[in-house]
């Protein structure tokens, strides 16, 4: 077989599970669905954080932006927030179908657009720092907004939000879930794959260099970072509003912001799975979720300390990740020419 | 929250206390901080975990007062220990991540920190704790300012430990090879500094520094497995704002630090005191970006 019929076969074999898994595996559809939004937080985590060099902690706080624009402008169309939410976490609010969805769609799209809207803003106030100063910068402000939407009565504070209540059978709800957060992936996917292909990937992966001299070149660096930050927080946006939707239930801490949870998942999938690759993601997001999902229940409380103790091993020992080291053991898999003179070169400084 | 504000006018010796307690926590900010700031300089390792290091070294106190040793005679063992402690993390974690980019030593002190507070948490559980010193309770101003004993003592430990930490760094032998390595790694080794040795014994030193900021900690106010993170940032808000090697900057960033943590903690209710630090960290770093973006230079 050659290379594209591989590639053919792979993407068919995606296909087919992700539209047959949770036909074929109905106990499993939460899980699964889980699996593509994960795979979508890697995805976009890996435009900043592989390929441009910006390494965040906070993509998750466009997935709460997203997630709480969602909800209001759900609860919003249709009652009053401030009464819905005082009374305790929302009374159940009952919307015929055609409601619900206009509600959801709306949401959504609402969500991904605010999203966008915050990354720009915040994108010209965090893209001047570098480095270690960028990560900490990004997580205290989604540390902030958590803390902030927890403090904020209108919108439920620290007791959440219950969404509306979809109307028809609870199979049916799940299976469109499952179906909306796969789509998303793979609308994820290809937009990501799109964008590595051209002039993007090759400015983001100047700018991972050597940004002075991308910035020399004449590579107007900040409107790559926003660029590629505005479309992470876009995605990231519509998957807080499907997944508050799917889980029913959103709270600031543990749901919308989480920021040791999901938060630093989307950096560990990243690396486990190589990042700045445009398959490392995908691959690392399924093995970490695969793993924490058969590991987590029999752990009993030593789940975090595993997690942590992961996140250690892996950026101690095995910084390349699986993509990476693939790359490594099979250059020309990759149509990647490796020149002999350079490895020479460079083993024999590192031996000096 | 205006109702506060008139509070704080209405009475103006609640501010003498908010101040002085703003004081008392901050001096400790200010001990983590410089610790990280050594660490930070000597061996370009940013330490996330350093917060879960005050908490450790809190915990260890704690659990010392709760076998009948006083938390004062608690702090020096505190050290001993996360100095040893510190030693270990270096060799096992911090010696492989050194020469690699600061993303990696970021992430795995963060890992680290999340399994010393997960590992704190099984051990204790979630309750907040405070290391009881049953020392008296002094009243000024017919009982309106109420200051205990401890947080006197805690301050001149503080300042004391500060002080030592300082004369060592400058008069010792190996004070002035950890300034040398700082300086120039390189250089050092030709000279024959062994620069492994100083960056374990620089980490192990941030780690006792660390396990007595912890030690006041509980004794003067609360600890907490999760609680570390809060005291990472508020080590970063400091040094961030202070500059690395800026010994004045750190002291006046930690202790205005703790004033304006109680303040708004005051003003805005105790939800938002969390908030308000973190908040602090955004303001600091952004100021420091326009600041550095008027000379075309990033923050690094």
């Amino acid at each position: 077989m050659s290379i594209a019929q591989q590639k053919i076969l792979l993407y068919a074999v995606i296909l087919v599970l992700g539209i047959g898994g949770p036909l074929i595996f109905p106990n499993y559809t939460f899980q699964i669905s889980v699996l593509w939004v994960m795979i979508l937080f890697a995805l976009t985590w890996d435009i900043l954080g592989g390929q441009m060099g910006y390494n965040s902690l906070g993509n998750i706080f466009f997935f709460g932006v997203g997630m709480y624009t969602c909800a209001l402008v759900q609860v919003g169309l249709y009652t009053d927030v401030s009464v819905y939410t005082s009374a305790t976490g929302g009374a159940n609010l009952r919307l015929t179908p055609e409601e619900y969805f206009i509600g959801l769609g709306l949401g959504a799209f609402a969500g991904a657009i605010v999203a966008s809207i915050f990354a720009v803003i915040f994108g010209w106030v965090v893209f001047g720092l570098r480095g270690p100063y960028f990560a900490i910068g990004t997580l205290g402000f989604t540390l902030a907004a958590g803390e902030l939407v927890g403090a904020w009565e209108w919108v439920g504070g620290g007791g959440g939000i219950a969404l509306p209540v979809y109307p028809g059978p609870p199979d049916e709800r799940s299976l469109l879930f499952n179906f909306l957060c796969f789509i998303l992936a793979v609308i994820a996917f290809l937009t990501v794959k799109w964008m590595y292909a051209g002039q993007f990937g090759l400015a983001a992966n100047a700018i991972r260099d050597d940004e002075e001299k991308a910035e020399a070149m004449g590579i107007h660096t900040l409107r790559y970072k926003t660029v590629g930050w505005t479309i992470a927080a876009f995605f990231l946006g519509i998957s807080g509003a499907i997944f508050g939707n799917m889980v029913g239930f959103i709270e600031p801490l543990e749901v919308a912001f989480p920021t040791v949870t999901f938060g630093i998942f989307m950096v560990v999938m990243c690396l486990l799975g190589g990042k700045g690759t445009l398959w490392g993601p995908v691959v690392g997001a399924a093995l970490f979720h695969i793993f924490k999902e058969v590991t987590w229940t029999y752990m009993l409380g030593w789940q975090w300390v595993a997690l942590g103790a992961l996140i250690i091993i892996l950026v101690v020992f095995f910084q390349q990740g699986v993509m990476g080291w693939l790359q490594e053991k099979w250059p020309s898999r990759f149509g990647i020419t490796v020149d002999e003179n350079v490895v020479a070169k460079k083993s024999s400084e590192a031996a000096q | 929250m205006l109702d506060n504000i008139y509070l704080l006018i209405q009475a103006p010796l609640l501010n003498v206390q908010i101040l002085l307690d703003g004081l008392f926590v901050g001096s400790i900010f200010a001990l983590a901080a410089y610790g990280l700031a050594l660490v930070w300089g000597v061996m370009n390792v940013k330490n996330l975990a350093q917060g879960d290091f005050v908490i450790m070294g809190g915990y260890t106190a704690w659990l010392l007062s709760t076998w009948g040793i006083h938390p004062i005679f608690g702090l020096p063992i505190a050290m001993v220990l996360m100095f040893g402690f510190g030693w270990v993390v270096y060799v096992v974690i911090i010696r492989r991540v050194i020469d690699k980019d600061m993303f990696t030593s970021l992430l795995a002190t963060f890992g680290l920190a999340l399994v010393i507070q997960q590992l704190l948490n099984l051990a204790f559980g979630p309750e907040v704790q405070v290391a009881e010193s049953h020392f008296a309770i002094n009243s000024f101003f017919d009982g309106l300012v109420t200051v205990a004993n401890i947080k006197f003592i805690s301050l001149l430990l503080a300042a004391g430990l500060a002080a030592m930490v300082v004369g060592f760094m400058k008069f010792s032998r190996m004070g002035q090879a950890i300034r040398a390595t700082a300086q120039d790694a390189r250089a050092a080794k030709v000279m024959g500094i062994d620069t492994d040795r100083i960056y374990a014994f620089t980490f192990s030193l941030n780690a006792a520094i660390c396990g007595a900021a912890g030690a006041l900690i509980s004794m003067i106010w609360v600890i907490q497995p999760f609680f570390g993170i809060g005291h990472s940032i508020r080590s970063f808000v400091v040094v961030t704002a202070a500059g690395l090697g800026n010994l004045p900057g750190v002291i006046i960033a930690g202790l205005s630090l703790g004033g304006a943590e109680l303040y708004s903690g005051f003003v805005f209710g105790a939800e938002l005191q969390q908030f308000s630090v973190v908040a602090l960290l955004v303001i600091v770093l952004a100021v420091r970006q326009v600041q550095q973006r008027r000379h075309r230079q990033a923050v690094k």
